[in-house]
């Protein structure tokens, strides 16, 4: 099913997709609040996205520094070139030593790899911590948004699912008790886990050491009890200096929730005495994207949401629409990278309007990049006959003033005397509203009359 | 074998023009009041602040949530301590001003013993104004880095001399290096992952109080 189909099936609730919409909405605006309280905000901004250029043109000796000193403070490292790859470095830790059951905090890239799949064939019991992973692992359904995974559910779907698993009341829907049945459920999990995923905030070059930054603490709680600790990450997670760890600090938690800071922002160094701890960089397309300027700058992000709250489109088609680990505005410049035909819909998900490139924290030309990967697509070939040929008669319409006027003239006649030839199913552009009504004249005609 | 593939590519692919690294980065935040300002925040995520210096300022600090009201006279840190934790059965403190804790955490070797902490009491190193955080490290926790997230209540005592303005301010003197494992822990554990409700005590503590002192 692609974009367009998708978010017809999101869209026949209409009073859900206008609360969905209006509660991204609401945390877009108390991002702004929390952005106008710097009066640095766009200088940080700047530095975050030079800090990130510079990280890309010296990717090599950075990750080569990180690798040296990692190792130094006792943590081994792992490189995975893609998803296979890294799925079976994880397994293959759990079967050295004979563990069975894993806690993991939030991780796109282990969604973007499909590790929790893989693991479950292969016997191992993964318990997703994160409160809204939780939610959407128990319905299986994939998150439908990086820093809120469940923003999708009201509360009484979640009532639903925790009273079917977790035992709470039939029909509870208060968040405070589902939240507590949940703490109490997963507390359980954290004493029995032998081992502990996490994901990679920043990884340090400078120290070797890494940044994991949540609000539940539960990456904590897993980290430091198990004897087994795994962070996992893209390699495009690491920055230069600790120092700039000041610049994204500050960036993250307000682009993302309009926090001043998340509740933990937890620096690893070495593993705690007698644990083990493992990184494992992965690669899984980013050096492929590394090599096209057009999008390389695509590998600045770090992950915060804010363009998707922000995206008309992502606020009303919802983030199972783009049928990938990460939606909206950044997914679909990430997805293609990663498999050109099967996302080839998702460039078209967006308005061109901008407004993702305006409130990113690292300042990556996110429309820009959607409309160039408009046009790699339709290089392709992967965009099907109908729209092709429309943008191909559209291009012949435009490109010629005397059939240019006499399209006008005919869509104008037929709105106004024949409204039913455009007020039908059949026309895309009558879903969900109304055609508006057409002009006399055209203002060509008009100027010609009375532009003495 | 995976390790050369994607340096190499790498190597290969990486944007060849050179862009200057920004350093020694910093901003002027001219706080009025710095020690307001950490207030002001660190309420704003949920956290409780205190600091007891005449008991004319008793009845404007004291979350009237976290002191039950039913707490005439509370003149300093010791008996604020002693008052709302009165009924804590498995209470940690690592700070030998207050006289508090029943529990030698030196005594405990396996990290799992800690499930029943109630109440841990902490030193904080420094605190940063514009996001009510605190760092400390685990020089600061006894010997086991869980004991801020499991306890189910964590009290923090900060130097109120020692709170920086900003991020910039606070890694310029910070040496991440310099244990195994440090945060920045801004208010209690939180989520709002249920319809963007939000709800105090996610996995780590379900309460933060800082006390805030002259030393």
């Amino acid at each position: 099913m692609n974009h367009a189909q998708a978010s017809d099936i999101f869209n026949i609730d209409e009073p859900r997709v206008n609360w969905h919409d209006e509660s991204l909405w609401f945390i877009r605006q108390k991002r702004d609040k929390a952005a106008w309280t710097l009066p640095e905000w766009e200088t940080l901004r700047g530095l975050a996205s030079q800090i990130k250029d510079h990280t890309l043109a010296n990717m090599d000796t950075l990750l080569e520094q990180f690798e040296a000193k990692a190792q130094a403070n006792g943590i081994t490292i792992h490189w995975a070139v893609d998803a296979q790859e890294h799925n079976d470095i994880v397994l293959n830790i759990m079967k050295k030593h004979g563990f069975k059951k894993i806690v993991k905090s939030k991780s796109m890239l282990t969604e973007e790899c499909h590790l929790n799949p893989y693991l479950e064939k292969n016997g191992i019991e993964v318990i997703d911590t994160d409160l809204g992973e939780r939610i959407v692992q128990l319905r299986n359904e994939p998150p439908s948004h990086i820093v809120m995974p469940a923003i999708h559910l009201k509360k009484q779907d979640i009532g639903d699912t925790f009273h079917e698993h977790l035992g709470t009341q039939k029909g509870a829907t208060d968040p405070q008790y589902l939240t507590e049945a949940a703490r109490q459920h997963l507390r359980v999990k954290f004493i029995a886990a032998d081992i502990a995923l996490t994901g990679v905030n920043f990884a340090i070059a400078e120290t070797g050491g890494f940044v994991v930054c949540t609000n539940e603490g539960n990456a904590d709680m897993g980290a430091h009890l198990a004897k087994v600790h795994v962070a996992c990450m893209g390699f495009e997670k690491i920055i230069p200096r600790a120092e700039h760890l000041g610049v994204f600090l500050r960036l993250l938690a307000r682009s993302a929730t309009g926090q001043p800071i998340t509740t933990y922002s937890s620096h690893f160094q070495k593993p705690r005495e007698g644990q083990e701890m493992h990184i494992v960089i992965v690669d899984n397309g980013r050096s492929t994207q590394l090599g096209r300027p057009d999008f390389r700058n695509s590998l600045k992000c770090i992950r915060c949401g804010a363009c998707m709250n922000t995206c008309p489109v992502y606020r009303r088609s919802g983030g199972h629409s783009y049928h990938s680990a990460v939606a909206g505005p950044i997914g679909i410049i990430l997805a293609p990278n990663l498999n050109m035909k099967k996302n080839a819909d998702l460039p078209f998900a967006s308005t061109l309007c901008g407004s993702c490139t305006n409130v990113c924290p690292v300042k990556i030309d996110i429309h820009d990049q959607i409309w160039k990967w408009r046009q790699e697509v339709v290089k392709e070939g992967y965009v099907d006959f109908s729209k092709k040929q429309g943008i191909k008669l559209m291009n012949t319409v435009l490109s010629n003033p005397k059939i240019y006027r006499l399209a006008g003239k005919i869509g104008r006649s037929t709105m106004r005397f024949a409204p039913f030839l455009v007020n039908n199913g059949l026309n895309p552009w009558y879903k969900q509203r109304d055609m508006p009504e057409a002009p006399k004249e055209s203002f060509r005609d008009w100027y010609l009359k009375n532009r003495k | 074998m995976s390790r050369e593939l994607i340096l190499n590519k790498i190597r290969q692919n990486r944007p060849k023009e050179r862009v200057e690294m920004p350093q020694n980065i910093s901003f002027e935040a001219n706080f009025s009041d710095k020690i307001e300002k950490f207030t002001e925040v660190l309420r704003g995520i949920g956290g409780t602040v205190l600091a007891f210096e005449n008991i004319d300022d008793i009845s404007e600090d004291l979350n009237p949530q976290i002191l039950k009201s039913s707490n005439p006279r509370i003149l300093n840190n010791q008996a604020y301590v002693n008052n709302e934790f009165s009924d804590a059965k498995t209470t940690i403190n690592l700070v030998p001003e207050i006289a508090f804790g029943n529990t030698d955490i030196s005594k405990i070797n396996d990290p799992h013993d800690l499930a029943p902490v109630d109440v841990a009491i902490l030193r904080g190193q420094f605190g940063v104004a514009e996001n009510g955080s605190i760092w400390l490290d685990e020089s600061d926790f006894g010997g086991h880095r869980v004991l801020p997230f499991i306890t189910q209540h964590l009290i923090i005592v900060l130097d109120k001399k020692k709170i920086f303005n900003n991020m910039h301010e606070a890694y310029a003197q910070l040496d991440i290096t310099k244990t195994g494992f440090g945060l920045f822990l801004a208010g209690p554990s939180k989520t709002a992952d249920i319809e963007q409700s939000l709800v105090i005590g996610a996995h780590g503590a379900r309460s933060l109080v800082v006390l805030l002192t002259d030393s």
